[in-house]
């Protein structure tokens, strides 16, 4: 097959100095049941920069996503092997709780998930009152702080004690993104979180992401290539559990090395 | 591929008979209705021929006062039968209702290994036990140890009838909860009893207060275990440790004394009783699921019960 005779480009990531990348990703093995899918991928991801996670469906992005914050492991029989270094700290090592890695390390899924039986405001406030954050004040501008980072604000600020899910769905996932930055995270994990949305929210998330890329390193995996090229800087191009090409966004759509990811790109398959 | 030949041969196989469809349809239809109606009737009659029975004896005596002496004039009420039932449910409750949560929250998010099946499958036998061997069982080990019948006893059997009732409605109520709020919330760092106390059994209230409901329902009209456990009173409750009536008990009495007004008032009991579990049941609803709103309020009293 075409596949053995690929070389991912960052396979060896231990050479390379670990304080410029945020997170490392290293030898990440990934399984359910026996079906491996995520195959010996390692990846560095940048600070203050936004890596997209490209590659036809089934090719294990998402998993290897889920293996970044250790929310690969809650899947019934699921196993993972290999190592996850978030400023040189290990995430799979045994003296750190999952827990507190999850803290900052935020996620926002594919589909828009707020809690169903909370307001706006308790949405987001949940990450910090079940975390047993209770001083109000600090709550309050928290929520508003976040709520105003993907533009929301404006829309919900006389309707915080509404339900979240009486929300659109482009609305309901600018809420979930605020709530996953409401804890504080250092490091956002994006799973498609435009694919349920229409054109316009998908450029009013878009244009959020620009924005918070200022401030977290960001990893997105999408299947809108265009999207990857519009808000990314980075791309990895994976392909049946392989981490197939890696790179800067302009090279990996302009100037791909690989055979397949050139097919990929030019839209040949999908 | 299936080609274009192929494709206008599968569509002459699709039925353009719509009138009868329609009419099969309709038939349908008219006989889920009937269904429907033939379900209600019974429920209808009950309810008529209880009140129809009893209103004769509705009065606020009959309501507060002590049974009178069998056989004389003397026009007594049910007053401690309606105590007792209220403080059975209660402490029932009290008893049960953590325990069955509680159990209901091991079998959903932690039961699913061996431990937990086996778990489950006796829950599920103890459901369907006869609820008099459960008297006889709470007579043996609390009635004859504390050496006198009591509303403890009452209750700890009452509890146990509960349990298994609102143990698999909470399992099957916390396992509807999709897994992507419980994702969301580990996501936050959460820890995972927090998930499941804060976030799961909060999605899942209305599932679990059904539930409660339907024991609650379930142990008000119990009669045999409580022969037992409280065996019966016509005086109103001095303690916990004592004796007392309940409803069901005082129904039952009531209904086979060969006089015409025990008869009425025991019908009149009977419609106090299901009119008791019906408040309960609408007041619970009330309180705990108001926040969505009155019109879901209203679906959730009356059509959302699952």
């Amino acid at each position: 097959m075409m596949m053995e005779t690929m070389k991912t480009p960052v396979a060896n990531v231990s050479s390379v100095d670990k304080g410029r990348y945020k997170l490392v990703a290293e030898n990440i093995i990934a399984s359910y049941d026996d079906i491996v899918a995520v195959k010996n991928i390692s990846m560095k991801f940048k600070d203050k920069a936004v890596t997209a996670l490209i590659g036809p469906s089934g090719c294990g992005k998402t998993t290897f996503l889920r293996c970044l914050n250790r929310m690969h492991e809650l899947t019934k029989n699921a196993k993972v092997t290999g190592k996850v270094l978030l400023d040189g700290e290990d995430l799979y090592s045994n003296a750190v709780d999952p827990i507190i890695n999850r803290r900052k390390i935020g996620m926002v899924f594919q589909k828009p998930n707020p809690f169903p039986t909370m307001s706006i405001y308790d949405n987001v406030a949940a990450g910090l009152k079940l975390n047993g954050i209770n001083k109000k004040n600090v709550i309050d501008e928290i929520v508003e702080g976040c709520l105003k980072m993907v533009y929301l604000w404006d829309e919900v600020k006389n309707d915080l004690k509404k339900p979240g899910m009486s929300l659109s769905g482009g609305q309901q996932q600018r809420l979930c993104i605020a709530r996953a930055l409401a804890i504080q995270p250092e490091v956002l994990l994006m799973d498609e979180p435009a694919s349920a949305l229409d054109p316009i929210a998908t450029q009013k998330i878009e244009e959020m992401i620009t924005e918070l890329k200022k401030e977290y390193a960001i990893i997105i995996v999408t299947h809108n290539m265009q999207q990857a090229t519009r808000v990314s800087d980075y791309t990895g191009f994976m392909y049946l559990g392989d981490l197939v090409e890696f790179g800067e966004t302009k090279q990996i759509f302009e100037n791909p090395r690989n055979e397949i990811t050139a097919k990929y790109v030019q839209g040949q398959f999908g | 591929m299936i080609t274009i030949e192929q494709r206008a041969e599968f569509r002459k196989h699709f039925r353009y008979n719509i009138g009868r469809r329609l009419i099969v349809d309709k038939i349908i239809k008219i006989t889920v209705l009937g269904c429907v109606a033939l379900a209600v009737v019974p429920l209808a009659s009950i309810m008529y021929e209880v009140f129809t029975n009893g209103v004769a004896a509705l009065s606020v005596d009959f309501l507060t006062q002590v049974p009178g002496a069998v056989g004389s004039d003397e026009i007594g009420g049910i007053g401690p039968a309606i105590q007792g039932t209220l403080a059975l449910i209660g402490l029932s409750c009290l008893i049960g209702v953590p325990i069955g949560i509680l159990g209901g929250i091991f079998l959903s998010e932690y039961g699913n290994n061996k431990y937990g099946r086996t778990v489950r499958f006796f829950n599920d036998v103890l459901a369907e036990f006869p609820t008099i061997v459960i008297g006889v069982f709470t007579f043996v080990i609390i009635v004859i140890t504390i050496g006198s019948f009591s509303v403890w006893a009452g209750s700890f059997a009452l509890s146990i009838i509960m349990l298994p009732i609102i143990m698999r409605t909470t399992e099957e109520s916390l396992k509807l909860v999709p897994v992507t709020y419980r994702e969301a919330g580990y996501a936050l760092g959460i820890k995972r009893s927090v998930v499941v106390t804060r976030i799961v059994l909060t999605a899942a209230k209305s599932g679990l207060v059904t539930g409660i409901m339907l024991a609650v329902a379930r142990i008000s009209g119990e009669t045999a275990p409580l022969i037992f456990t409280i065996l019966g009173s016509s005086q109103f409750m001095t303690g916990l440790d004592g004796p007392i009536d309940a409803l069901p008990l005082r129904i039952w009495r009531l209904s086979s004394l060969p006089y015409d007004s025990a008869q009425t008032q025991g019908w009149g009991a009977a419609f106090i009783l299901i009119m008791m579990i019906f408040a309960i049941n609408i007041g619970v609803r009330y309180v705990f699921l108001r926040k969505r709103g009155t019109s879901m309020l209203k679906f959730k009293m009356f059509g959302g019960v699952r």
